[in-house]
């Protein structure tokens, strides 16, 4: 048996858990961290896109060592049918800054770094280690966690939960509901390998810099989905997520709707000649602000993926992650200082301060959105991509025409595809779910 | 009792490359591991402890991140870790690395006690040469066991060990003096998962990093490249044999008529070995 009583245990080392240890134990707490995979990224999959801010707030100069790709200088964001793309294309030499705000990583890396940092912050990492049950007392209060290592129980103060998405341990405490297929995207990606200078001639970029593409309409097949692709060092990752709602209903296969975003003609030039090593696959949560779970309990709290907080229209997910693991580190460190037991009531403070971040308030923001995407999935998905195609093409085609039957061809298609009705409530419906 | 386990940090091979063109082994970004071989060694030497008390050091000689496999040993429960690293044994052969090797474990008996027994793997995966545990048996002037799928019994008291030895045409039960070295057959026992106290054990101990100096070597022209006499002229892939061995059904089979289609089917093949046995036999 563990006789050492740590000040925290934190669950699984991602972007959360790893921020959580950080904080913790750079304000001096006795950290245990204890993560399933051989080591910190080993299981951790995202695309990858990591946000400056956030990061500067837990390890300010964290651009001298850590692993970065490409920072990013341009957006494109795709409307497809099956042979166009529509899109919008924002790119600034203002992202060539001194401090860059994006950044493509690679995760398995990145989370390698992150852990030598908490290490080098004096918490203790485990790997290889996995908790298979909160251990609790008389009052119910949680004191510690069970491992699949012999050996016993080992306590803690507080235990921070950021065991990712799927939230084996929490739910099975009942701390919280298994999440819903629908609040839930499976994501699938490759790693296509190119030289560097190929990259940078196909994207029209310079050494460092990078675009990412994200892309919504038929090649999500009428799922509710997004396909991204972005530009790393020396090789692309390509990838899309739809809901797991989705892909049961439609019984579609995640590999094939990822092969054919790979033959899309707007696609297939970008990763021409391209060697795939790596294919992954993870969970999204995408249930929004109304998929927030409890927060926090008797010594516990819980962060990132495994809180639901991702954003799942700005397709941001790691900083939610990173900041929510944060907060609840500083939380937990002021209640340790004002030498308070680690109850219900006091963790409360870690949703007050999260209530005031960008973290609750932006998932506010687009607390409707879900819903509206997820039961219109068909129109958003692959009637108004498919019209807006059309209409692009009608637009730019010139064969003799009038210009005004074009237009009216247009409108025509779009009252046909969705009826005056529809298109005004689906308008309405998006422009509220967006405020 | 003070048992000494060398291991050695190999690329995986199961997501080794071979480079098309030099035929060498592209080590660039392939994850590492234990030695397979070298974790039947390990467990003995875990479980003779358990068994009879004492400690286990393991020792390596390897890159600073060797450091890695030497922690991911005191995770499965070994009390002690030695990292041998020194930019002088960089492209050692089996000769240098066991004569390294073998300067490090007396240095480490020195320190800690001289070991009972010395451990090794039965070969690596990457060299596959069975040598340096030889080597260092060698050097040491230890006696040396090779191919051991048993240990039933030690004896400190009288300083004797007896083992079971895997050796052409069946097994041999060996007694013998300690201290001696033995190599360790593989499937002879799984590596354990180490308990959490081993985990924690292995997170926060500090693995011993030793140069040459450290390690009590004045004679650097017997390390590294310098004292490596063996060269590799060539590698190469064996081309695959076009031709696959065919099988003879014999099922109540008249056995002349069986050996007579056997040569048949030989000399079909060869048809110049005919003339050479025709005239050899003289008939």
């Amino acid at each position: 048996m563990i006789k050492e009583k740590f000040d925290a245990i934190v669950v699984g080392a991602g972007m959360s858990g790893n921020a959580a240890a950080y904080t913790m134990a750079s304000h001096g707490l006795n950290v245990l961290q204890l993560e399933r995979g051989e080591y910190p990224g080993s299981k951790n999959v995202q695309g990858a896109i990591m946000y400056a801010n956030m990061l500067e707030e837990i390890i300010p100069d964290f651009r001298d060592d850590a692993p970065l790709e490409r920072h990013l200088v341009e957006q494109r964001l795709w409307v497809m049918d099956d042979t166009s793309h529509t899109g919008i294309h924002y790119r600034s030499d203002d992202f060539n800054e001194a401090k860059p705000n994006r950044y493509t990583i690679i995760r398995a890396q990145f989370d390698k770094w992150f852990s030598r940092k908490v290490r080098e912050a004096g918490a203790t990492v485990l790997c290889e280690t996995t908790v298979t049950e909160l251990v609790r007392d008389a009052k119910d209060k949680v004191v510690g966690v069970r491992t699949d290592r012999t050996g016993g129980e080992i306590f803690a103060d507080v235990v921070v939960l950021a065991e990712g998405v799927c939230g084996l341990l929490g739910t099975r405490a009942g701390l919280r509901e298994m999440p819903r297929p629908k609040s839930v995207a499976l994501a699938v990606k490759e790693m296509h390998f190119l030289p560097e200078e190929v990259i940078e001639q196909r994207f029209g970029l310079k050494a460092g810099e990078g675009c990412v593409i994200e892309a919504v309409g038929t090649i999500s097949r009428s799922m509710a989905g997004l396909g991204f692709l972005y530009t790393n060092r020396e090789s692309i990752s390509l990838g899309i997520g739809c809901l797991v709602s989705d892909f049961a209903a439609s019984m579609e296969s995640p590999y094939v709707v990822l092969d054919t975003l790979k033959n899309h003609p707007s696609i297939r030039p970008l990763i021409a000649g391209s060697e795939v090593k790596e294919y992954a696959a993870h969970l999204i949560p995408e249930g929004g602000y109304k998929a927030i779970p409890q927060l926090f309990g008797d010594g516990w709290v819980v962060v990132g993926d495994a809180a639901q907080l991702n954003n799942a229209v700005h397709r941001e997910g790691s900083n939610l992650a990173m900041t929510s693991g944060r907060i609840a580190a500083e939380a937990i460190v002021q209640v340790k200082s004002r030498k308070r037991p680690m109850t219900k009531q006091n963790l409360a403070l870690y949703k007050t301060m999260l209530n005031k971040s960008f973290v609750i308030k932006d998932l506010k923001k687009y607390k409707d959105m879900p819903d509206l995407l997820h039961t219109n999935s068909r129109n958003f998905f692959t009637t108004y991509p498919q019209l807006m195609s059309q209409a692009a093409q009608n637009f730019m085609r010139v064969d003799g025409t009038p210009k005004l039957d074009k237009e009216k061809a247009t409108t025509t298609a779009f009252i046909k595809a969705r009826s005056r009705w529809g298109l005004l409530s689906d308008m309405v419906r998006l422009t509220f779910a967006w405020r | 009792m003070h048992i000494l386990v060398c291991i050695k940090q190999v690329p995986d091979s199961a997501q080794i490359r071979v480079h098309p063109v030099t035929n060498t082994i592209m080590r660039q970004g392939v994850p590492t591991i234990i030695n397979p071989y070298d974790l039947f060694a390990l467990e003995e030497a875990l479980r003779l402890r358990d068994n009879y008390g004492g400690e286990v050091t393991v020792l390596t000689m390897g890159p600073p991140m060797a450091e890695d496999a030497l922690r991911k040993a005191l995770g499965y429960g070994a009390d002690r870790a030695v990292l041998l690293t020194d930019r002088y044994f960089a492209g050692s052969d089996t000769l240098a690395t066991s004569y390294a090797l073998s300067q490090a474990i007396a240095k480490v008996g020195e320190t800690f006690g001289t070991p009972d027994i010395v451990f090794t793997g039965k070969q690596t995966i990457d060299g596959d040469t069975a040598q340096v545990g030889p080597g260092i048996a060698k050097r040491l002037d230890l006696i040396q066991l090779t191919y051991v799928a048993k240990i039933p019994s030690v004896d400190l008291d009288a300083r004797e060990i007896k083992v079971e030895r895997r050796c052409e045409g069946g097994a041999q039960m060996l007694k013998s003096r300690l201290p001696c070295l033995i190599t360790m057959l593989e499937g002879t026992n799984e590596i354990r998962r180490g308990s959490l106290e081993d985990a924690l054990y292995a997170a926060r101990s500090q693995v011993l990093r030793w140069s040459a100096a450290d390690a009590g070597i004045d004679d650097l022209t017997r390390c590294g490249l310098r004292g490596s006499p063996t060269v590799v002229k060539r590698v190469f892939a064996p081309t695959a044999r076009a031709e696959k061995a065919a099988l003879i059904e014999t099922p109540e089979r008249n056995l002349r008529d069986l050996a007579d289609e056997l040569i048949a089917a030989i000399l079909t093949r060869g048809p110049a070995l005919e003339q050479e046995l025709a005239f050899n036999g003289g008939e």
